[in-house]
């Protein structure tokens, strides 16, 4: 068991939690996740690695409600505990590895979409750790929904809020900021790392691709067991195919084919998928229509 | 009673079992089981022993069956097997120890496989359980897996009295036994539980969530944790896929994706989270035993399926029971097929496949004459669902996070198949990351002859 030390919501239904994990504690880096499974009958969900404390030999996870898994995990509380918590899984961010003296010549970019925030902040402190700043995006439908602001702002370099409705700084998509940093300021970039919502990331790319910036993107989809077995979360990258778990999640995002990697997602999301799910499943549908209340 | 033929097993009547996950095969009953025993003539120079990957004394334990000693048969089977009541399942005894019985020559070997699942269900229902060692050694032992060749590893070494840990990437233990093999083959809370358990009441303990090469390593297990020697059984890794077009569209599965999600997640249960696809119209693609059970499974889950195979029925490298199975409950042969491409709606879905018919020629590299494409022979098969069974590629995650382990062109762990050396000094291996996807009893052999060289060299420190 994998007791949780503290439980925390962010905004409307995202929570942040430290979990005990000592053994992932001791080895993750940013760009890995964890999988985490509730109860004896939960799926296993795959939660991107919000930070580390290796003292302590805890993880934090941020996570969105989207199902009924994800909405009984919303109620544990302190003292209650994971009975599964595996990981870390997938490979670290390139600049892990990365010779150092190269690494701070470089001008980093973070794009973070919602929940897409939570794996982007232990990325940034990471460089910060390292004596790099780096400037920092973060977009959200509205100021409400906005996470884990205070936070980035203490490692980010700059640091700069997109909100849909303008409730709360510039005013439109992540992506008309960054057109307004790299063409009306004339900001110069080396690498952009955009993560959130696959429809974000996709439109990150295309600009990013105009404007001749290499840029990585963390991807999400549908797994099982996240060691490389089942092969569910492959995508293509490149004309090739790989697995999310073990040859990503991080990949170059010029090359991921997002037409496809989206109608996969959609086999549980769309409403049309949801619903064709539904009654594909017949009696072991327990979620991701969207409806039932169950999970994806 | 005709001493030629084995003694009938009973089994769940085809159309009823086609529609539920209880197991096909009851088993023997102990009036059965002795009167199949008596078949035995007790071959003084017994040819079945060679054929048991792992040496049980065959004649050995059918002699106390014989007798109705059952406990007595049970501790000469556990001397060799740590998983008797699973072999005694899914082991392909046609090819193995049945396949040598002299019996065999004029009539039907001795059902030494049915007789070995009555011994272990009978001492697990009589709560008989394998001896722990009297005297512990000062040695701890690292198992990477609790598939059978780790278990079978751990198990023998716990009785030589070693300090055994598992380290297992799932949360459960049982590696292909729990994720792999379906219900209706293996029932897991009744069978393969208990099984694990008698591993554990030896003394091993098994530590679950724990993925070697990412939350730790072999290095660590080793310099830091005190472990002296490990033994890899991680297993067979990553699914193979054709590279046909199409293959990324919704409802195309690995056969891996699809057996987890409803054996380790119990996705056929109304009480698990986890949803599984069921299709109306499947394809296997593969005709190996875990393509039988994908079939099997979908079946199950109330479609019309279709086992796509690019040879002829002879080359079916499954079990010839599981074919057998597979074909009283419906499942339907398109042998000499081969997919070219999978077809999918404009929303992504799977709603065909274009397939080739195929011909023998020549034999090829296994021996097996090589299909070869007719031409103008393309068709449509109309599905909403593709399960790809092709076997699997090895898992690069302990390979790539270990120095000094070597592995083959193929990627598979380089290690003597007489005691499981690798390259790497107090590092073992066995199993499907040494083969590449095998039998559970091959795997079981090699854990078991890894236990005896982890039992040399560490005597020899």
């Amino acid at each position: 068991m994998y007791p949780i030390t503290k439980a925390e919501k962010l905004a409307d239904k995202i929570f942040l939690m430290d979990v005990v994990a000592p053994r992932i504690a001791k080895h993750c880096e940013p760009g890995q996740f964890i999988i985490a499974k509730t109860d004896e009958v939960g799926e296993r969900i795959p939660l991107t690695i919000c930070d580390y404390d290796r003292e302590a030999g805890t993880i934090t996870i941020v996570f969105q409600i989207v199902g009924a898994s994800t909405e009984r995990m919303s109620h544990l509380q302190v003292g209650d505990a994971f009975q599964d918590f595996v990981g870390p899984l997938g490979c670290p961010s390139e600049f892990v590895k990365e010779d150092m003296e190269e690494l701070k010549k470089k001008k980093y970019l973070f794009v973070a979409g919602g929940v897409g925030t939570a794996p982007v902040y232990p990325q940034v402190k990471w460089l910060k750790e390292h004596g790099i700043e780096a400037d920092v995006i973060m977009g959200a439908k509205t100021h409400d929904m906005l996470i884990l602001e205070e936070k980035m702002r203490s490692v980010a370099g700059n640091l700069y809020v997109a909100t849909d409705d303008g409730s709360y700084g510039f005013k439109g998509m992540v992506t008309g900021l960054i057109e307004e940093l790299v063409k009306e300021k004339g900001n110069k970039y080396d690498v952009c790392v955009a993560i959130g919502p696959m429809i974000m990331m996709k439109f990150v790319c295309l600009l990013t691709k105009q404007l001749e910036i290499p840029t990585i993107v963390s991807l999400n989809p549908i797994m099982v067991d996240g060691t490389g077995m089942c092969g569910a979360c492959r995508v293509t990258v490149g004309g090739e195919v790989k697995f999310a778990c073990v040859d990503g999640p991080e990949f170059d995002g010029h090359l991921v084919n997002f037409d496809e990697a989206m109608k996969r997602q959609q086999m549980y999301k769309t409403e049309e998928g949801r619903a064709m799910l539904k009654l594909a499943e017949g009696d072991s549908h327990h979620g991701g229509c969207g409806h039932c209340g169950g999970d994806n | 009673m005709d001493v030629l033929k084995k003694v009938p097993v009973r089994e769940q009547e085809p159309k009823a079992r086609a529609t539920n996950f209880e197991e096909v095969c009851y088993g023997y009953n102990q009036e059965e089981a002795m009167e199949e025993s008596m078949r035995c003539i007790n071959c003084k120079n017994a040819k079945c022993i060679g054929g048991c990957p792992v040496s049980i004394n065959i004649p050995g334990f059918i002699a106390k069956v014989k007798e109705g000693s059952f406990e007595e048969a049970y501790h000469i089977i556990s001397e060799s097997s740590a998983l008797p009541a699973v072999c005694g399942r899914v082991c392909p005894q046609e090819s193995q120890c049945e396949g040598r019985c002299i019996r065999g020559i004029k009539g039907e070997p001795v059902s030494i496989g049915k007789l070995e699942r009555f011994v272990a269900d009978w001492a697990r229902e009589n709560g008989i359980k394998p001896q722990p060692a009297k005297e512990k050694k000062n040695h701890k032992v690292a198992v990477i897996g609790s598939g059978p060749a780790g278990l079978t590893c751990a198990g023998d070494l716990a009785k030589m009295g070693y300090d055994v840990t598992i380290f297992e990437a799932l949360h459960e233990a049982g590696g292909v036994l729990i994720y792999g093999i379906p219900e209706f083959r293996l029932p897991k809370q009744g069978v393969v539980e208990p099984e694990i358990e008698n591993v554990k009441a030896l003394g091993v303990k098994i530590e679950t969530d724990v993925v070697i090469g990412k939350a730790t390593t072999i290095d660590e297990l080793m310099d830091e944790e005190g472990f002296e020697a490990v033994f890899i059984g991680s297993g067979a890794g990553l699914p193979k896929f054709m590279g046909i077009p199409g293959e990324n569209a919704n409802g195309v599965f690995s056969a891996n994706e699809y057996l987890t999600r409803n054996n380790l997640m119990k996705a056929f249960r109304d009480d698990h989270d986890t949803p599984i696809f069921r299709g109306k119209k499947v394809a296997v693609v593969g005709g190996g035993n875990v393509a039988m059970d994908a079939a099997r499974t979908a079946l199950r889950l109330g479609a019309e399926v279709h086992i796509v195979y690019r040879r002829s029925e002879e080359e079916l490298p499954a079990r010839v029971e599981e074919v057998h199975h597979a074909k009283e409950e419906g499942i339907i042969f398109d042998l000499l097929t081969n997919p070219v491409e999978i077809l999918a709606d404009e929303n992504g879905w799977v709603k065909g496949m274009r397939c080739i018919r195929m011909e023998l020629g020549e034999p090829d590299a296994s021996g097996r004459r090589r299909p070869v494409e007719i031409p103008g022979s393309e068709f449509e098969l109309e599905l909403d669902t593709v399960i790809m069974s092709l076997g699997t590629s090895p898992n690069p995650l302990i390979s790539s996070t270990t120095e000094g382990l070597e592995v083959n062109r193929w990627k598979c762990i380089v290690a003597d198949e007489n005691n499981g050396k690798t390259t790497k000094e107090g590092v073992y291996a066995g199993g499907d990351a040494v083969t590449g996807a095998a039998t559970v009893i091959l795997a079981m052999g090699a854990g078991k002859a890894a236990a005896k060289g982890i039992d040399e060299y560490l005597s020899g420190k």
